[in-house]
């Protein structure tokens, strides 16, 4: 029964094995990573059911007890992360069907997309950390496949940015994890908790913001995120759009675990600086967001400035902030994913992103319309949207803490964000249309691939907003779950 | 040994990153196998650097006993040593294909995607 956490890992594998298998057959291919995409979405489903029941599960595999050999583990966090995931799995394989051209699908665009998925629901079910380098690369390398795949000149440009600034993150990481060994003589998450409470101080904080460096680059935290608004839209929508979604939340991911998990120590310090770098991290990247024209690197900014929502949510460090960061999270997944997808669809009909040459498309596609305004409403945080909860959960935590510089950082890069968003509106939407802006012709079945995944998501957004008790019962369960490790420990290491 | 490695991983973390702050591609490629050297190197530093004390239990005895050479840095290097290797065969091909679109060594023209 607990076997069953090991398959969102093999499931995305043994796709992009037959993918490999049928490599000159595109067809064949497009069919079969649809179908690994939904397996993979019901598995999380059932992955989260039980863990959401039954508490944490647990397998070691080899039979090799903890700490010894490597771990795998799935609390409610990493089971919203492996749900998550998985939906926008699904979402983006719909839209890719109609986005990635045979060019791209000739080049092993699906054995990439389905590697790279393994190595984000890696990510979240290992409980190594030597492991979760190893899944960081896996993903890590599929992404820069991806990115680069086509061998656009802007492309190879972004890749180049993005490769680079990764790898010397994943360098910063190996040698934290070495130098972590050497202290502790374990590389089990749960186990270092222990160990980590022994040993010399001084270098246990050292090692902490080495991660915090090395995370901190992946997930694109101020001052380190400047790789992500150069790269991220350079490649076509649908692999920008899982990208957005997911891999700098992997690295958000990452940093909730290793600073509730491990690095416990010296809250008020380590803690501390995560909070003033969530502050920074959140205005540069809105101020970025401001000065653009192009719909793509707009969100892009955003996604920065989101980031630092999460992370003041984890260095608030009490269990409504942590609620609060968790919410986020599962907000922000669905919605930037759906706002990159609304900007393909928008590209697709104009052949464009860059916004000053788009116009007039509310009037002829009010339907899409709406489809933008929910997922940029619920970004910039109006009620009964999901953002808004999210957001409320924060500010309210920050309050409670006294953090109150925090509190009005949120709150003016949330009135920023709508400016942003109100932005993209009146100039791709609203305003008259540039004389030489006739539609592309688009066919029916390319229109319905792309606009059915941007709906189903728009739907989620709502659900999320109108069940908002629920969700944010769950994100409080888990973060007690993560403030008290000891459920997490004990499934590990048993007592 | 041991302060003899430190001194040649601060070495080659410096080297390593001297080279990736160059402005030539090629000297980028350079500067990221020194960096995963330096790291490799690090983590093969954290198990005891010991000559002819193999991690062996002796008969009658339930565990290790004294000073020996830790076995796990070395089997995380060697997963570390294949990543890397094909992380820098990805970059070498890849800065071939910039190479070719851009006709540059240069990194910074490299600016068509900030503009």
């Amino acid at each position: 029964m607990d076997q069953l956490i090991l398959l969102p890992i093999v499931i995305p594998f043994l796709t992009a094995i037959i993918c490999i298998l049928a490599y000159k057959n595109y067809a064949l291919q497009r069919q079969i990573s649809m179908v690994g995409s939904f397996l993979l979405f019901g598995v999380v489903i059932w992955v989260f059911t039980a863990v959401y029941q039954n508490g944490p599960l647990s397998v070691q595999p080899g039979n090799w007890p903890a700490p010894f050999g490597i771990t795998w583990v799935v609390d409610l966090l990493s089971a919203i992360m492996l749900v998550l995931a998985g939906l926008m799995m699904v979402a983006v394989a719909i839209y890719a069907r109609a986005d990635i051209d045979e060019h791209r699908e000739s080049l092993g665009y699906y054995p990439l997309y389905n590697f790279l998925m393994m190595g984000v629901c890696g990510s979240f079910t290992t409980g190594d950390v030597f492991n979760l380098y190893v899944w960081f690369e896996i993903m890590l390398i599929s992404s820069f496949v991806l990115l680069e795949l086509g061998g656009d000149r802007r492309q190879l440009e972004g890749a180049i940015k993005y490769m680079t600034i990764n790898v010397i993150a994943s360098m910063i990481f190996l040698s934290a994890v070495g130098i972590l060994y050497g202290l502790t003589g374990t590389l089990n998450m749960a186990d270092l908790r222990g160990a980590l409470a022994t040993a010399p101080q001084g270098m246990v904080i050292t090692v902490s913001m080495m991660f915090l460096v090395g995370f901190g680059i992946k997930a694109a935290l101020f001052p380190l995120y400047g790789w992500l608004p150069s790269a991220y839209h350079t490649p076509p929508t649908a692999i920008s759009a899982i990208f957005s979604g997911l891999l700098t939340k992997v690295g958000v991911y990452a940093l909730i675990r290793v600073f509730t998990l491990m690095f416990v120590q010296d809250v008020s310090y380590t803690h501390n600086i995560l909070l003033w770098v969530a502050g920074f991290t959140m205005v540069a990247g809105v101020l970025g967001a401001a000065s653009q024209g192009e719909f793509r690197r707009i969100l892009s900014f955003h996604i920065v400035s989101q980031i630092g929502y999460m992370v003041m949510g984890l260095a608030l460090f009490t269990p409504l902030a942590l609620a609060g960061a968790i919410f986020y999270i599962i907000h922000h997944i669905v919605v930037k994913t759906n706002l990159f997808l609304v900007s393909g669809v928008v590209n697709r009909l104009k052949g464009t992103y860059q916004l000053k040459k788009i116009g007039g498309l509310y009037k002829k596609r009010p339907f899409l319309g709406i489809l933008f305004l929910i997922p940029a409403l619920s970004l910039a945080g109006i009620p009964p949207l999901s953002g808004f909860w999210a957001k409320f959960a924060l500010v309210r935590a920050g309050l409670e803490a006294q953090s109150y510089w925090i509190v009005v950082a949120s709150l003016v890069v949330s009135v920023l964000t709508l400016f942003s968003m109100t932005k993209i509106w009146a100039e791709a939407f609203w305003a008259p249309e540039p004389d030489e802006g006739a539609d592309l012709e688009v066919p029916p079945a390319d229109w319905w691939q792309r606009v059915i995944p941007v709906a189903a998501l728009c739907v989620v957004t709502l659900l999320i907003g109108s069940t908002a008790e629920w969700v944010f019962q769950l994100s409080l369960e888990t973060a007690n779950q993560l403030l008290d490790p000891t459920l997490y420990i004990q499934t590990v290491l048993g007592n | 040994m041991e302060l003899l490695m430190a001194i040649v991983i601060g070495v080659l973390f410096g080297t390593g990153l001297y080279m990736m702050l160059r402005r030539s591609l090629v000297k980028l490629i350079l500067g990221l196998g020194l960096l995963a050297h330096a790291a490799n190197l690090l983590l093969f530093n954290s198990g005891n650097i010991e000559r002819g004390a193999p991690p062996l239990i002796e008969s009658g005895a339930k565990a290790l006993e004294g000073v020996f050479g830790d076995p796990i840095p070395q089997a995380l290097i060697l997963t570390a040593i294949v990543i890397g290797f094909g992380t820098q065969a990805f970059a070498i091909v890849l800065i071939r294909r910039v190479y070719e679109a851009v006709d540059t060594d240069d990194i910074d023209r490299l600016k068509l995607t900030d503009e």
